[in-house]
Formats: structure tokens, C-alpha cells, sequence
């Protein structure tokens, strides 16, 4: 069987970061504040929507392949609300696999072989192994700190706007941009998306938005879609999410709004790999959707009472580990919180492997040592940015109150065990 | 000189040079400027679909529709009932494992096991996907090359052709034949030619897709005929891609065997199931690759990549739907069995109906497609617009207006060299409620009427 070995378009794309991690963190002892998976249930009328779809024969049969009908044209009134614009619910929407196969899709349908695209790093770790898989070459930027400043907030992360414009060239397709952002947690403002459009426009490069978290905004933060910047809905696919939406991460609908040149392509993919997405959990999303999109702008809508609730949590977790001497980098947006834990001096030098970073040295010590598991940072990053980045963990905060009560009580133990 | 630059360069004989950027793009404004945002190569030519233009031929809603392979009879109720209770637990709305659910891929590995003999490793030997075609695009994606050859044996589902070419590998095409001199005519009066079947293979070959029960005509392969592509996989060392969604769908007389039980095809096969097909719900959109950890691990290598994980909900249910039949396995309580008894006799029902209008059905041997050879009616059609269209295409559009029934035509599955010999059949589906074949049966009866 030796020749039948994988194809040339997944070399070197087998190992995940999320496998492993599910092998270190298998002990249920262990309390994980690690991956994006809540164990808060979601809205009960989202889980009765599916109940009552299950029960209809029809919506157990395929329905549109780009989309089930109910749901992009509740896609297209809330986006179009936010968005200020119409948005043709058939040519300019595309429903897929999470947010995920969102990524898949643009990336499959829209770069070639030898293009480049440009990442920002720290990136959630499917952007990379997806670039690849296009045969295309990622272009790494991190974002920095203002040197001498200790980042308190994800805001004092930012893009170096000469080090940016030094990354496009003739062969850059797009650039991906995740905001707000996982796991910094920034949300870009006006201006610096306007840094990142006018490059777009003069280099006529896409841009592939990611903004799945894009409702979790906490006080004082505003989520501006790049899509609305002038001459940028023609250039940019936006991705989202009902499984962040909606604490449903298990249901993986996600989806693409762009305009139709750019969204066919995408369709053309679906329609030569999944065909289409299920039915039941479409419709039921189609019924989440419309049922806030009545409460929109309310307190009572969950896209911004969730974010209330979360915001709490956040604070919490931020004061705890202020005490404990780590340093939270206090989000503005999404449900992760990076922290630099430096300021412990924790020695790890006799641990492990030589050539690991001292992130993964020192989460894997936490969680043997303190039982709570956080996921180390330089999985997002290029190896050159691996040194800039080490003395960063991620927590993740989207979960129930005793979860966050056990990682608690852990930190403020912390100096004893 | 190109094309492309024979425009450019006519476009600046009539437009100032200040009307190209940098690039020497010609662009009149910001939405011109989008022309060099085009198509991925890889996806060039594959953006036409028969189901899309289907779908709007026939969405006037008095028209009675045999065509797409979509049930209108409803899903066991049980498995209904099974989706509405994991809807209800807060975990089962959340991640879980990305190659598929525990609880789903031990079920499948009991029934697969026990239908195989063999013991399966739900973990390493089995991944589920979205929905058979999911399967089909990780198997393409994850083990084929650009410049590979892959065999396709016409007629055939629609996808595997643009999947091939998306790999960047070449199609062969091998079109099934029918006997001739033969009347009464039924899936088994089509075989491939042994020796035309040898010469398809070459030292490029990378994968032969088969599929059993097969769609559009229904044929099972039997041992024999398997054996003889197990052979020419073995010589060839080639990978074997087997379809078969319709497995539980074969009718009496007739066995369904998997081609990775024969000596040597395990270690090279990924057989291909689908939940949807299996239990009537093909809105759930779940299947499943099986086959040997060194092969299963490419597909999940592009699962990894691509989706990560298929929804938690529906796997829960799907299993659960699993572990009941299989309990019942062998009895005819088991819906595997009890469908395929169901589903007969509809198809004995149409085929009478369709002879006595003076069509010819091919009596299909599995499945719940039923090809139908509509010469004998010497419907004229030569007014009909578009004069290079196959003929089938001809008479379904003629079919849908006139007479308000919707078949498939059998072109759609077949290569360009292969239309001529199959534009004569059109595809009937079956796995409808007799409110809807007694309209469709009413059309056929008052066909000469109307």
C-alpha cells in the first residue's frame, strides 16, 4: 500500500493543536477553561426550534443547496439592517458548515495556487493549513505592542502600518482579518480597518473578514464591518457564525455575505463538496434569527444581552488573575482573554522539551500542577513570532458561573499548593 | 498573442492609459477593477449543475415530481423523536469530537462490523462526513493528485465528475451496456465489458469509483463482477472509491455485497455510507468513510481542514437510530429491511404503469431510481428549441410542460461520447407516498389523451 499515501494538497496538514489538547485535558478533574466550547446552554427557544423542526417531515429533506430559504432571508434582514444595505438573500449569501467551512469555501473558490495571503498573527489555527491547502503562501504580520507598554487591554494591540503595507504585492489575493479578534480579543476600529481597506483597494486585494464574535462587543467598543467601508463590499467576503451567536457551537451553520461575483464562487465549492447544509438546524436558526431580529437594539435581544452576561464573567476572571500577579490582557470583544504570565517567574527549565516555548511549557505544567487547562499561544503564531508571543495563555470565559467558581478557587490557591 | 491582451491592448486604442491602474488593468470604474477577482482555477468549468437548473424547471408545484432523489414519504418516527430529544441536551448542542460523535461511530462500527465480519475501529477506520457527498469530496481531496487518473463508470452521480477534475485529476469514463436483443429489460442486463474495463487502467490510475446499488439504473453488482474490478484494482494497485448509500435498498432476489470484503480490498477500499439514505432523511445531510487507518486518516486530515466537525444533534439521533435497528437486524422489523420491502412494491406499481403507456422501464435490482427507455413512444421533438440538445433533455422539458411530470434526463450522468447511447432514458424516482404516484399514474394512464 506504500504508494497510496495522502495527496500533495494536505502535506504537513495532519498534526492539530486541538487533537493534542484533547489528549492532555481527557481527565475530567482537570478544569478547562481552554477551548471555545461553552458548557452554558444555549436560549431554550433555540433548542425548542430544532424540537419543533425535527417533528416536520420536509424539514427533514434536502431543502436549497446555498441556503435554506427561511434562513437567508432572515440573514438578509439582519445583515441588511446592520449592514445599511440590501443584501440579495440568493446571490449574496452563502450557508455553510460553521463559520469554518465559510473559510474553506473563500479559500478554495477564490485563491490559486502561488497566491499569497496575508494573516495577522495571533490567527485561529485553521487559517494557516487552509492557506496551504490552496497551494497558496501565507504572509505572517503580527500585531505588536506600543513598545515600553505593558498591554493591559486588547486595544493597545496594533498593526504596524509600514510593516502592513510592506506585506502586499502583485501576488497578494487577500488578507484575512479576524475581528474581534481570537484570542487578543481587539476589536479594530474605524481607523485602523480604513489602514487595512485603503491597502486593500490600492493593492485590489479581497479581503476575508471573520466575524464570528462579532456580537460580543463589551461596553465602549463598536463592531465596524470592513464590508461597509467604501469600495469594500465589492472585495470582501464576511463570515459569521450561529453556533457563536447562539452558545450552539455543536450546530456548525456559518455563513458568507459578499457580493454576488465573489459569493458564486463560494456556491460553485458547496456545490462540488457538501452540496448543502442540514435542513432541521437551518430552519431552526432561520426561527433564533427572526426571533431576535424583532428585539433588535433591545436590551432583551440575546445579540447584546449575551454580551452583558459575558462581560461579568470577563471581570471576574480579569480581577482573580490580577491577584494572583498574572497579567490579563483585558478583551474587547469575544470570549478569550490572553494572559502574560511572566510576571510569575515560574521556572520551567527543568520541564520538558528544550525546543518547546515556554507557553506550552507552562500549560502543560498547570494543568498537571493546578489542574486548569489554557491554551498556549504560539500555536496561532509563525515560528518567527514564536518568541514575542510565549509568555502568552488563553482562557476562555464563556463558561457557567461554577465552572468559572473552580478555576477561581484554584487561583486564589495558587501560592499554596 | 492572448486574448486577454488582444482586448487590452483594443481597449487602449480607444480609452486613455489614465483609465488603467498600475497593473494595467483597464477599468472604468471601482466594480471593472473587480475582474481580476475571478474563479479559482481549480474550480474552472464546474459551476453548472443539473439540480440547480432542475430545481427551477420544475418549482411550479402542480407539477407531480419523479425527479430528484428527495422522499416525500416521512422518516421513521422514532428517529424524528430522536433528533427532538438531543435537541434538548445543552451538550449535545456543542462540539464534539471532529472525525464524529463517539456514541455515532461505535454504532457504526457495530452494524458495519457485523455486516462485514470484521471487527472496525471507530476511531481510526471510520469518519463521518456531511452526508455521502462529503465522503466522496474528503476521499477525492484527501487522496488524489493533480494528474492522477481516476475510472468512472457512466451513468453516474452527478458530483463524481467535477470532484475528479477538482483534484485536478483526469476522468475515464467507461459507460455500463446493455444486452442486446433483450425485451423485458432490468439492472442486471447491464455489465461492464471486461476487456474495455482492463484498458481503462494505466500506471496513472489512482481510484476507480464504484457504486452499488447504482444510480440512476439500479443495477447491484454482484460477486463475480466485483471480484473482476477487485482484480484489476489488485494488479493495478489501485484505490477503490465505493458509493453505497443505497446499500439497505435491494430487492428481493438480490444481495448487496461490499466490495471491501473480497481478499485483498479491505487495505485498499473506502466504502461510503449515508444516514440520510439509510433512514429517509436527506435534509440531515450525515455519511460516513470507512475503510483502513492509513487511508481513513487523509480523509480526516481534509475533514480537519475544511469543516472540522459535523453537527452534534444530528449525530446523536442518527446514532441512536443506528443502535435500534440494530438490535432488529435481520428481522423484518429492521428498517434496513423494511424500507426495501416498502419500496418495492411502489416500484412494481410504476413499472406496470409505465409499460402499459408504452414505455420501457428497466426494473431495477436496488435503490429508488428507476431508468426508463422512452423511445417506443416516438414522441417527435424536433421543433423543440435548441436543436443539439440530447434528446432526453428534449423530453423531460416537453414532459414537464405538457404533461406536468418531472424526471430526471440520464445525460446529466454521463460523458460527452456516452450521450448518444443514453439520451433515449430518463430517471424516475420511487420513494414517494401513493398520493404521489397516483397522480403520476394518472398523467401516465391519460397519456395519450392529453
Amino acid at each position: 500500500m506504500s504508494r497510496h499515501t495522502h495527496a500533495k494538497r494536505i502535506e504537513g496538514l495532519d498534526r492539530n493543536l486541538w487533537v493534542v489538547f484533547a489528549g492532555m485535558t481527557s481527565n475530567p478533574s482537570i478544569v478547562s477553561l481552554a477551548q471555545g466550547k461553552p458548557d452554558i446552554p444555549p436560549p431554550s427557544y433555540v433548542k425548542e426550534a430544532l424540537a419543533k423542526a425535527a417533528a416536520v417531515d420536509d424539514l427533514n429533506q434536502y431543502t436549497r443547496g446555498f441556503g435554506h430559504p427561511r434562513l437567508v432571508k432572515a440573514l438578509s434582514q439582519v445583515y441588511g439592517k446592520v449592514c445599511g444595505r440590501q443584501i440579495d438573500p440568493f446571490k449574496e449569501i452563502l450557508v455553510t458548515v460553521g463559520a469554518y467551512g465559510s473559510l474553506f469555501n473563500s479559500m478554495q473558490g477564490l485563491v490559486d495556487e502561488g497566491d499569497e495571503v496575508i494573516i495577522m498573527e495571533p490567527y485561529f489555527d485553521c487559517y494557516l493549513p487552509m492557506v496551504k491547502m490552496a497551494g497558496a503562501k501565507p504572509v505572517l504580520i503580527p500585531l505588536r505592542v506600543k513598545s515600553g507598554k505593558k498591554p493591559i487591554t486588547s486595544a493597545d494591540w496594533f498593526l504596524d502600518p509600514e510593516e502592513l503595507s510592506s506585506k502586499f504585492n502583485s501576488k497578494t489575493k487577500a488578507i484575512i482579518l479576524n475581528t474581534p479578534n481570537n484570542p487578543t480579543g481587539k476589536v479594530f476600529t474605524r481607523e485602523e480597518l480604513q489602514t487595512i481597506a485603503d491597502l486593500c483597494i490600492k493593492h485590489d486585494t479581497l479581503c476575508i473578514s471573520d466575524e464570528v464574535y462579532e456580537w460580543l462587543v463589551y461596553k465602549g467598543r463598536q463592531h465596524v464591518k470592513i464590508a461597509t467601508l467604501p469600495g469594500m463590499w465589492e472585495r470582501t467576503i464576511t463570515v459569521s457564525s450561529g453556533g457563536k451567536i447562539f452558545c450552539a457551537t455543536g450546530w456548525k451553520i456559518g455563513w458568507s455575505i459578499g457580493p454576488e461575483h465573489l459569493i458564486k464562487h463560494l456556491q460553485t465549492i458547496t456545490q462540488n463538496s457538501t452540496f448543502m447544509c442540514a435542513t432541521p438546524l437551518q430552519e431552526a436558526m432561520a426561527e433564533s434569527l427572526l426571533h431576535n431580529f424583532e428585539l433588535m437594539d433591545q436590551p432583551e435581544c440575546f445579540f447584546t444581552s449575551f454580551a452583558e452576561e459575558l462581560k461579568t464573567k470577563r471581570d471576574r476572571l480579569a480581577a482573580v488573575l490580577q491577584e494572583v500577579g498574572m497579567t490579563p490582557i483585558i478583551p474587547e470583544g469575544g470570549f478569550f482573554m490572553l494572559v502574560d504570565v511572566s510576571s510569575l517567574n515560574q521556572d520551567l527549565s527543568h520541564t520538558g522539551d528544550d525546543g518547546e516555548a515556554y507557553d506550552w511549557k507552562f500549560v502543560r505544567w498547570m494543568i498537571k500542577e493546578k489542574k486548569l487547562a489554557s491554551i498556549p499561544i504560539t500555536n496561532f503564531v509563525g515560528d518567527e513570532s514564536k518568541k514575542m508571543f510565549e509568555k502568552y495563555i488563553r482562557f476562555c470565559f464563556f463558561r457557567k458561573d461554577s465552572t468559572l467558581d473552580a478555576a477561581l478557587d484554584i487561583f486564589k490557591n495558587w501560592n499554596q499548593s | 498573442m492572448n486574448i486577454t491582451r488582444q482586448v487590452l491592448n483594443c481597449c487602449k486604442v480607444i480609452y486613455p492609459s489614465s483609465f488603467f491602474n498600475s497593473r494595467g488593468r483597464f477599468c472604468t470604474s471601482q466594480s471593472t477593477r473587480m475582474s481580476r477577482h475571478t474563479n479559482s482555477k481549480r474550480i474552472e468549468g464546474l459551476n453548472k449543475n443539473v439540480w440547480v437548473v432542475f430545481t427551477a424547471m420544475t418549482s411550479d408545484p402542480s407539477i407531480v415530481n419523479l425527479g430528484q432523489g428527495k422522499p416525500d414519504i416521512p422518516p421513521p418516527s422514532y428517529v424524528k423523536e430522536a433528533l427532538a430529544k438531543a435537541a434538548s441536551v445543552d451538550d449535545l448542542n456543542q462540539y464534539t469530537r471532529g472525525f464524529g460523535h463517539p456514541l455515532l461511530v461505535k454504532a457504526l462500527s457495530q452494524v458495519y462490523g457485523k455486516v462485514c465480519g470484521r471487527q472496525i475501529d471507530p476511531f481510526k477506520e471510520i469518519l463521518v462526513t456531511v452526508g455521502g457527498y462529503g465522503s466522496l469530496f474528503s476521499t477525492i481531496q484527501g487522496l488524489v493528485d493533480e494528474g492522477d487518473e481516476v475510472i468512472i463508470i457512466e451513468p453516474f452521480f452527478d458530483c463524481y465528475l467535477p470532484m475528479v477534475k477538482m483534484a485536478g485529476a483526469k476522468p475515464v469514463l467507461i459507460p455500463l451496456r446493455v444486452k442486446s436483443g433483450k425485451k423485458t429489460l432490468t439492472g442486471a442486463d447491464w455489465f461492464l465489458d471486461p476487456n474495455e474495463l482492463a484498458s481503462k487502467f494505466s500506471s496513472k490510475t489512482k481510484a476507480i469509483i464504484l457504486n452499488t446499488p447504482n444510480n440512476p439504473i439500479g443495477k447491484v453488482f454482484t460477486r463475480e463482477e466485483l471480484q473482476m474490478i477487485a482484480d484489476l484494482c489488485i494488479k493495478h494497485d489501485t484505490l477503490c472509491i465505493s458509493d453505497e448509500v443505497y446499500e439497505w435498498l435491494v430487492y428481493k432476489g438480490h444481495q448487496h455485497i461490499k466490495i471491501a470484503t473480497l481478499p485483498g480490498m479491505w487495505d485498499r477500499t473506502i466504502t461510503i455510507g449515508s444516514g440520510g439514505k439509510t433512514f429517509s432523511v436527506t435534509g440531515w445531510k450525515l455519511g460516513w468513510s470507512i475503510g483502513p487507518e492509513h487511508l481513513i486518516k487523509h480523509l480526516q486530515t481534509v475533514m480537519q481542514n475544511s469543516l472540522y466537525t459535523c453537527p452534534t444533534p444530528l449525530q446523536e439521533a442518527l446514532a441512536q437510530g443506528l443502535l435500534h435497528n440494530f438490535d432488529l437486524m435481520g428481522q423484518p422489523e429492521c428498517y434496513f429491511s423494511s424500507l426495501s420491502v416498502e419500496l418495492e412494491v411502489k416500484r412494481d406499481r410504476l413499472a406496470a404503469v409505465l409499460q402499459e403507456v408504452g414505455m420501457t422501464p428497466i426494473i431495477p435490482e436496488g435503490g429508488y431510481f428507476m431508468l426508463v427507455d422512452v423511445t417506443s413512444l416516438n414522441q417527435d421533438l424536433s421543433h423543440m428549441a435548441d436543436n443539439d440538445e440530447a434528446y432526453d433533455w428534449k423530453f423531460v422539458r416537453w414532459m414537464i410542460k405538457e404533461k406536468k411530470l418531472a424526471a430526471i434526463p440520464v445525460t446529466a450522468f454521463v460523458g460527452d461520447e456516452s450521450k448518444k447511447q443514453f439520451e433515449k432514458y430518463i430517471r424516475f424516482c420511487f420513494i414517494k407516498q401513493d398520493s404521489t404516484l397516483d397522480a403520476a399514474e394518472h398523467i401516465l394512464k391519460n397519456w395519450g389523451q392529453i
